[in-house]
């Protein structure tokens, strides 16, 4: 009977420590977010989103989980638009996310201010992968005109990546010795003469190129050119970096709408934030990105092959533009496969 | 007794018709015919299917077992079961209740009404997903309203069930609708004089006479609720461990260059198509 005092306190303190830590376990949240990306971002993110939920968890004691979703950048936003209700859309193209502000006000059409660099933590540009040995000789633009090529890429149309090829080819047609509108025009369609397969997203074209191995030359992200040598195998392929080429930035931002709405908006923020951090701009680099951060891009500099890189804005002015004149109904690309439609008739 | 009869009968006749020199193709005739339609069978149906078990075990039974117990895959089991066990019971109400009404009774429109019912037959299946898109998207008809009420349907489980029962609508009532016309009514005149009420005459007399027909009906939805790809798609949105059901992961799996889990996940199908075709053929034995 002594004991029993003793006993009882036990079982006190017993249910306090289980009392405590299960309310420690209800004060460390669940959270959730959505990111909505485009087709190369696969491993890029498969890899950040475990490194920030490590920092996040050590640094508020949440846990969060993010869901991804992958496809043709110009799908993956139509898909935002008509309700997939993603926390942060990290996309291929500056006008994708525009169209996000102006045709469904999902968020503030001044977006690209809101985070450094424009909003883009990290660039890529536009290279060629060929076969072993680069039996057809590919150099630089000029070959994919050649008769005999054969050239895969997406379809502009639905592409991200595919608009950057494009506009990559015509402003390197711009800017040879007399070069004008008309050139670049003629030698685009010179190009996409050669075009075997138009595939709707870039991915779709990696392995029309690497799995059906159709063609002589995939023009592609030099990101995702990295990650076919890596993953399918350095004995089967080469990647061919032209002499200039354009400096393509992926944006990223909070959707600001659906982020107020699942209550997010602050860790969809930090989340964006966290791609600048070193943590981010290493993994960023490990993935064949190019790094924002100046330490980073010098640590990684040396995997990507020389190029000379202009800007979307010094060749096209802005997305907005570029896009009326190349991309939209009736621009130079509808002109070209038109043109092309009439030989094949 | 009598299926035994017509069997035996059925066996005879044909037995005549091959000793008649009339029509008796000549050996070699048959041999050809014979040997194109296997040699057809083994490169287009056999193939495929042989190919999709060796890619799925290339890299071992290791490779295989992980990426039919990943936790993605697992959601993907679950959202493909859980999309056809909601599809199949909708379709065999109304499967049963159009093809009752279609076949016993005469009434205006129902012409109308058997051509509607075919229309998911005939209309694409992306189609058919871009359909919902319009209507519960965010700027579709209901779309407003459904957001300003928290209500997800696109992009979210709901639309993949509604995709789901939209494409396996026919089915049953396909089925049912020629085997009951040819059944004809004369036995529920007969319960209904003798005193039957209209329930009875359901459950006693209707439905042990289509068991077999439902039941086969139910097969070939089950199939196609699960292997759903086009409209399921549409509605998607492509939410890793969320709303990818087997032939969407399947994608996801192949897009990333995981090409013996993408194998692996779509024997997980062909395994069920097999399942499916096995319960078929028991069926037709029963019933025949």
């Amino acid at each position: 009977m002594s004991f029993q005092p003793a006993r009882r306190q036990a079982l006190v303190v017993a249910l306090a420590i289980s009392l405590s830590s299960w309310a420690g376990f209800a004060g460390a949240a669940e959270l959730k977010l959505k990111n909505v990306s485009y087709d190369p971002t696969r491993e890029l993110y498969a890899d950040y989103n475990a490194a920030f939920s490590k920092y996040w968890q050590e640094k508020t004691g949440d846990t969060v989980t993010v869901d991804q979703s992958h496809g043709g950048s110009g799908k993956q936003a139509r898909a935002l638009l008509d309700g997939l209700d993603g926390d942060v859309a990290t996309l291929a193209l500056g006008y994708d996310l525009d169209s996000l502000a102006e045709k469904g006000d999902l968020l503030p059409k001044n977006w690209q201010t809101l985070l450094p660099d424009n909003s883009t933590p990290y660039t890529s540009t536009i290279v060629f992968l060929v076969r072993k040995g680069n039996p057809k000789a590919i150099k630089d633009w000029p070959d994919l005109a050649r008769d005999g090529v054969e050239v895969v890429t997406p379809n502009p149309k639905t592409s991200g990546g595919a608009r950057w090829n494009y506009l990559a080819a015509w402003g390197y047609a711009l800017k040879q010795p007399g070069g004008n509108e008309e050139t670049a025009k003629a030698f685009v369609k010179k190009i996409f003469d050669n075009v075997r397969v138009l595939d709707t997203g870039a991915r779709g074209s990696t392995t029309t190129f690497t799995q059906r191995e159709v063609g002589d030359v995939l023009i592609t992200w030099e990101n995702e050119a990295y990650l076919v040598l890596n993953e399918l195998g350095k004995d089967d392929y080469e990647i061919v970096t032209p002499s200039l080429s354009i400096l393509a930035e992926p944006p990223v931002a909070v959707v600001k709408k659906y982020a107020d709405q699942h209550g997010t908006a602050e860790l969809a923020k930090a989340y964006l934030e966290y791609l600048y951090s070193p943590v981010g701009q290493d993994i960023v680099g490990k993935h064949y990105f190019r790094p924002r951060n100046p330490e980073a891009l010098k640590k990684y500099q040396t995997q990507f092959g020389k190029v000379t890189l202009f800007t979307l804005q010094e060749v096209f002015g802005d997305w907005a533009k570029a896009q009326q004149t190349h991309f939209s109904d009736g621009g130079t690309f509808d002109q070209i496969k038109i043109v092309q439609g009439l030989k094949l008739n | 007794m009598s299926g035994m009869v017509g069997g035996i009968q059925a066996y005879r006749g044909s037995e005549v018709y091959e000793l008649s020199p009339a029509t008796r193709e000549p050996q070699w005739a048959r041999l050809t015919i014979l040997g194109l339609s296997l040699l057809f069978f083994a490169i287009f149906l056999l193939m495929p299917l042989l190919a999709v078990f060796v890619e799925a075990l290339r890299k071992g039974w290791e490779v295989y077992w992980q990426a039919i117990t990943n936790p993605d895959t697992g959601a993907a089991i679950r959202l493909t079961l859980l999309a056809a066990a909601i599809a199949i019971p909708l379709n065999v109400v109304f499967g049963v209740a159009a093809a009752w009404c279609i076949s016993k009774f005469e009434f205006r429109g129902k012409q109308l009404l058997i051509t509607l019912i075919d229309l998911p037959f005939s209309v694409s299946p992306v189609v058919a997903g871009l359909v919902y898109v319009l209507v519960f998207g965010a700027h579709g008809w209901l779309g407003e309203w459904l957001s300003e009420h928290n209500i997800k349907i696109i992009f979210a489980v709901p639309g993949i069930v509604l995709a789901t029962i939209f494409v396996t609508f026919p089915f049953v009532a396909r089925e049912l609708i020629p085997l009951m016309q040819a059944q004809g009514t004369d036995a529920e005149e007969a319960a209904v004089s003798l005193g039957a009420s209209g329930w009875q005459t359901f459950w006693r007399v209707t439905l042990p006479s289509i068991k077999w027909g439902l039941l086969y009906g139910v097969i070939l939805c089950n199939a196609r609720a699960m292997g759903e790809f086009g409209a399921v798609s549409v509605v998607s949105g492509h939410l890793r461990g969320q709303t990818t059901t087997l032939p969407l992961h399947v994608e996801i799996l192949y897009n990333e260059y995981q090409f013996a889990a993408a194998f692996a996940v779509a024997s997980l199908l062909a395994l069920l198509a097999l399942v499916t075709l096995g319960i078929k053929l028991f069926i037709e034995w029963r019933s025949a």
